[in-house]
């Protein structure tokens, strides 16, 4: 049954894709349909599980046997494992889902082919649901590709423009950096453990070696770096912001950037077996969420800002999940109320470039409260959420981190509070220069609101980024439901928590009160003269710069003096072998004479030689 | 005098109701014949139609009905042998067959007419043939002797009995001769091809009846249980009998094309018309190697430690000998010939383990392999020129860019004869694979896995072809066609899917059915 949820947008997106233009017609619609369903599924086995017992709340679904080797000890099933962790996934993909495949049916009306965008978009959720449901690396791995594929074919889906088409491919390279240790790591797990499943990995991890949990920590790692836009694999992420707008919202915040932190809190087992790992999972979140914060503080274009923001909250979660079990549960929660406010965010990105001809500078903004009502209130929902004011999300969800990182180490709170700190800056910066700061507009740009279809998925996501946080840790409730499958130890941080809670807070309003003061004027043209600092970060803190001289010159010149290696010599044997090969296959044609006599010969030949071996053998 | 030899010969039993298949096909072949003799020739292709297909259909569920337990019996006086092997062989050369028989009704994508000659007694080239071909006649023998051939088949793969086998091929492969030599395109080629196969076909039949002989000779019994009891028993020369085993080993080797026997195949398969091919290479390679199966583990089984050294020798020639001409071939359906050799050699590494997974991997390896070839086939007769198909490989540039739909379905069957993953063509490599290492023969595997990679190079450079080089100009086109061939296409592609995705259902069904009856 738990199937479904995965069929349902698998099936639609097959049948867009293939009827092609003859859905056009119906073809958003049924997209909508089909995610509607699948959140309705999960809905339904979401009710369900609650209404069962801690311990038997996770299920596992064996859909078919794909190939069983008795012989070899070797099996591989589609099984989908739904327990409180993916159930959880699953509500947050198809529900946020759903809302932006809503969204997308006004913000894609002027578009040619809406149809394609709506067969990727449910595409995407049928993979990643796989990667969320899977019981096993190997599935998850179908999935984990799944996504990249949907996510590659969404940013270059305007494949016209140069731009997006360098950035898909750009975005699926870094990715495959990233695929290349999550299949490294299956590899492992299999000639280790001979298995690939969750379950076995869990029970054999204990008794493993210390370099097994190590090595596959790491290889984790780079897989979750890949996909998750963390250091140092992180530069894809501003550049995907070429794709439309609901798919920066749907993939690139809400959902797939998010499924390394998925990875890690699935895997952790064995992170909780390796501290090195662990170690390098704290350090790599640490350097992301700040970098990621300097990044967004710099940028102009609010959906780049938007994407360095993206790039720090997840680096909150990856460092959160390096805490071990007092982070994991915090990790999720954060996961999940980042997924409503920054997705409302990227919504009402995309609701003001609607409405300003495509724009995305935000110093051509400015004075939009007037004419766009729902948008302003929506976002400005979503900046109190990702600022951590009370009583919004992020409070809480944020608050819990710094409580677990400082309980780890000073310099692991430090980062997650100066964090704080800059997102406050670098938000409350975006907000002054969208809404409250005079209208800067391109003389040709009327604003208007937005198309019911575009508002209310806002509407929805908003009451989501404001009362999610209460909800969830009302009564520690969501620490109790995540417990039983990633394990819950409390953080016993130095100081006291109401100290915390004061010095986070005061932090906050430090960063907004210097947003505010910085950014009471604001030139329409980006000024030049600026600190070192800031050039840097509107380079991206030289992430391209980074990979270009320590992995694409490198790379090309390995590939070079491979390439010369390879010409010379493997290419001498191979061409030699390959020479050799059709050498024979020429001479061995020539056998192939077309005469019916030479072929009986041949035929009378054989039998002769049959014989003989057989009397040879018996002798 | 007469009445004490009526005496010694039993009344045969005769089980009609398991042996329908068979006697449906034949007895379709015959009112086939009598069409042909009182229709008016434009209403013969539609009766004609009729007749195969019903026969066709009617086969397939008598075989679905009674291949449960209940049905696995030695029938017809222990001359035939319905067991599970059988059924499923059966039931797999019913429904090539019937995607072979779409492929010959076929009319809409020649414009001059379906695939076979106008007249096959015109001179080539000549006058007559312009004027049948302008009058729209067509030669309808074709369908009786394509019933013919079927239950033939059906025959052959159930034959308990060196004779019936004997007669069973003979019945397969006369009606093939002539069907070989009726291509309406390049009629001399097809000619030739037709006199090789029949001279060369002849030749094995000779040679397959003269083992018999001696086995008779040997064992003083043609049926396989005896056969096997003979041998076991018996204390004559061995040489007698390792002549014997030799000689049958020739004539069943031939049709299924292992090396050093394949030669007629690639002349064969470029000259026949192309439905006929796709019938040669799914149908009659799934009955060859039924039959083959059948003698080998049944009636010689005792003897498999002399025998299996030799199949592991033929086996990897076929392979590496058909993989590596392969790859020196320029037209497509040469290498699909070689290709069918070198599977042949796969199917070979399969049976030389002669335990039951090995059975049910052979199976399930021609099961795979028939699907696809009748695919791969089907696809080449919409890919055309203004003389008929365009088999140069070399054309088929860009052919991605014309036509998708073609070059992505071509693809998935070039992908699945390699033997990728999530095609039935691994499933199947894998399978056979598998059962030849736990049957000891890991080095011959190596052997495969190296034949399947240089393989892989030429089947893969179709797609490279279609899909990443420019289109010539004037180069081929697509051809829409009608709902038959549509649907051989379909079939065969959902199979390879089917197989490839969901293979335990299948190798389940298939391994629970691999025992022999004897």
């Amino acid at each position: 049954m738990i199937a479904a949820v995965i069929a349902l947008p698998a099936l639609s997106a097959a049948v867009l894709l293939s009827f092609g233009n003859r859905t056009n017609k119906f073809g958003p619609l049924l997209a909508i349909f089909a995610s509607t369903g699948s959140f309705l599924i999960g809905l339904w086995h979401f009710l369900q599980m609650v209404a069962r017992p801690a311990e038997e709340r996770p299920a596992l679904t064996t859909v078919y046997e794909w190939l069983a080797v008795p012989a070899a000890g070797f099996k591989i099933n589609f099984a989908l494992q739904l327990d409180q962790l993916s159930i959880s996934f699953v509500l947050l993909i198809t529900f946020v889902g759903t809302l932006i495949h809503i969204y997308s049916l006004g913000y894609m009306s002027h578009d040619e082919n809406p149809r394609r965008f709506f067969a990727y978009l449910n595409l995407f959720v049928a993979a990643m649901l796989l990667l969320v449901l899977a019981d096993n690396y190997l599935l998850l791995y179908v999935g984990w590709e799944g996504v990249g594929l949907a996510s590659y074919l969404l940013i270059g889906f305007w494949q016209h423009k140069p731009t997006a088409a360098v950035a898909a491919k750009k975005a699926f390279v870094a990715n495959r950096v990233g695929d290349f240790g999550l299949s490294l790591a299956i590899m492992t797990m299999f000639i280790v453990f001979g298995s690939v499943s969750f379950s076995d990995i869990n029970s054999g991890i204990v008794g493993a070696p210390a370099w097994v949990s190590l090595t596959l920590g790491l290889l984790l790692l780079l897989a979750a770096c890949g996909k998750s836009a963390q250091f140092p694999l992180q530069s894809w992420l501003l550049d995907a912001m070429e794709g439309p707008t609901p798919v920066s919202a749907l993939i690139h915040a809400a959902t797939m950037v998010t499924a390394g932190v998925y990875l890690i809190v699935r895997s952790a087992s064995i992170f909780n077996a390796s501290e090195i790992a662990q170690t390098a999972v704290v350090i790599t979140g640490a350097i992301s969420l700040l970098m990621g914060a300097i990044i967004g503080a710099a940028k102009d274009d609010i959906k780049k800002s938007l994407a360095g923001s993206t790039m720090s909250q997840i680096g909150y979660m990856v460092l959160a999940a390096g805490l071990g079990p007092i982070g994991y549960v915090f990790a999720i929660l954060h996961l999940i109320t980042h997924g409503f406010f920054k997705a409302v965010m990227f919504l009402g990105a995309g609701s003001i470039m609607h409405a300003t001809n495509d724009n995305v500078d935000m110093r051509r903004y400015g004075g939009l409260p007037k004419v766009m009502f729902f948008t302003t209130i929506t976002f400005f929902i979503g900046y109190l959420a990702i600022i951590g004011v009370p009583p919004f999300a992020g409070f809480y969800s944020k608050d819990h981190i710094i409580e677990a990182a400082l309980s780890h180490s000073w310099w692991a709170g430090a980062a997650v509070l100066f964090g704080a700190g800059l997102t406050a800056f670098y938000m409350t910066r975006m907000m002054m220069m969208t809404f409250v700061s005079k209208s800067r507009w391109h003389d040709d740009v009327h604003p208007h609101e937005s198309p019911l279809s575009m508002v209310l998925p806002m509407i929805v996501l908003s009451v989501g980024a404001a009362t999610m946080g209460i909800l969830l840790t009302r009564n520690h409730i969501f620490e109790h439901w995540l417990e039983p499958i990633t394990g819950f130890v409390k953080p016993e941080p130095p100081l006291p928590i109401q100290t915390i809670t004061t010095i986070t807070l005061s932090v906050v309003a430090i960063g907004v009160l210097i947003g505010i003061w910085q950014n009471i004027k604001i030139a329409k043209v980006a000024p030049v003269k600026v600190s070192f600092v800031v050039k840097a970060a509107r380079k991206d803190l030289y992430g391209d710069v980074l990979n270009e001289t320590l992995l694409m010159r490198p790379g090309q010149g390995l590939t070079k003096s491979l390439n010369i290696f390879d010409n010379a010599v493997v290419d001498g044997f191979v061409n030699g072998l390959g020479l050799f090969v059709s050498g024979i296959s020429a001479r061995l044609r020539r056998s192939e004479t077309g005469y019916v006599r030479s072929y009986a010969m041949s035929i009378v030949l054989g039998t002769a030689l049959l014989i003989i071996a057989l009397l040879m053998v018996r002798i | 005098m007469i009445q004490t030899v009526l005496n010694t010969i039993p009344t045969p039993s005769f089980e009609y109701a398991l042996l329908s298949p068979i006697l449906v096909m034949f007895l379709a072949a015959c009112l086939g014949v009598l069409v042909e003799a009182f229709l008016p020739h434009e209403k013969r292709r539609f009766a004609h139609l009729i007749i195969v297909f019903t026969a066709i259909l009617f086969a397939f569920f008598a075989v679905v009905l009674q291949s449960g337990p209940n049905g696995r019996a030695l029938v017809a006086n222990g001359t035939v042998a319905l067991d599970g092997p059988g059924w499923i062989l059966q039931g797999t050369i019913l429904l090539v067959a019937a995607l072979s028989a779409l492929l010959f009704a076929e009319s809409k994508i020649d414009p001059l007419g379906d695939a076979f000659a106008a007249r096959a007694s015109t001179l080539p080239g000549g006058e007559e043939e312009k004027i049948a071909t302008k009058l729209g006649w067509a030669q309808t023998e074709i369908w009786p002797l394509f019933s013919f051939a079927i239950s033939g088949m059906l025959l052959f793969v159930t034959a308990n009995d060196l004779l019936v086998l004997f007669v069973a091929l003979e019945v397969m492969s006369l009606p093939l001769y002539l069907l070989a030599g009726l291509a309406r395109r390049r009629r001399l080629l097809s000619q030739e091809a037709a006199l090789k196969y029949f001279i060369l076909g002849a030749l094995a039949s000779a040679i397959l009846l003269f083992g018999s002989a001696l086995t008779y000779a040997y064992t003083g019994s043609l049926e396989f249980g005896q056969i096997s009891n003979g041998i076991s028993s018996a204390n004559n020369s061995p040489g007698l009998l390792t002549a014997a085993i030799a000689l049958v080993a020739v004539g069943m080797l031939f049709k299924v094309g292992a090396v050093p026997f394949h030669q007629w195949v690639p002349d064969v398969y470029t000259g026949s018309p192309t439905p006929v091919t796709s019938f040669m290479a799914g149908a009659v390679k799934v009955a060859a190697f039924g039959g083959l199966l059948r003698v080998f583990y049944v009636a010689f089984g005792a003897l498999v430690w002399d025998w299996r050294p030799l199949i592991w020798v033929v086996a990897g020639l076929t392979m590496v000998v058909g993989s590596v001409i392969a790859l020196a071939q320029s037209d497509f359906k040469r290498m699909l010939a070689y290709s069918s050799v070198s599977n042949g050699g796969f199917i070979l590494v399969g049976f030389s383990a002669t335990s039951r997974p090995a059975i049910a991997a052979v199976l399930i390896y021609l099961i795979a392999y028939a699907f696809a070839t009748v695919g791969a086939f089907a696809l080449l007769t919409l890919i055309r020129e203004q003389a008929g198909e365009s088999s140069t490989l070399i054309r088929w540039k860009g052919l991605g860019k014309k036509s998708p739909l073609v070059a992505g379905l071509m693809s998935l069957f070039m992908l699945s004869f390699a033997g990728i993953p999530l095609t039935s063509g691994f499933t199947a490599k894998f399978g056979v694979f598998t059962a030849a290492i736990s049957g000891g023969a890991t080095a011959l595997v190596l052997v495969g896995v190296i034949a399947s990679a240089i393989a892989a190079v030429f089947y893969i450079r179709v797609i490279i072809l279609m899909f990443f080089s420019e289109p010539i100009p004037e180069g081929p086109f697509v051809v829409v066609p009608s709902i038959f061939t549509t649907i051989a296409i379909t079939a065969s592609a959902v199979v390879t899917i089917i197989l490839g995705l969901f293979p335990q259902v299948v190798i389940d069904l298939i391994s629970s059915a691999s025992v022999f009856l004897r």
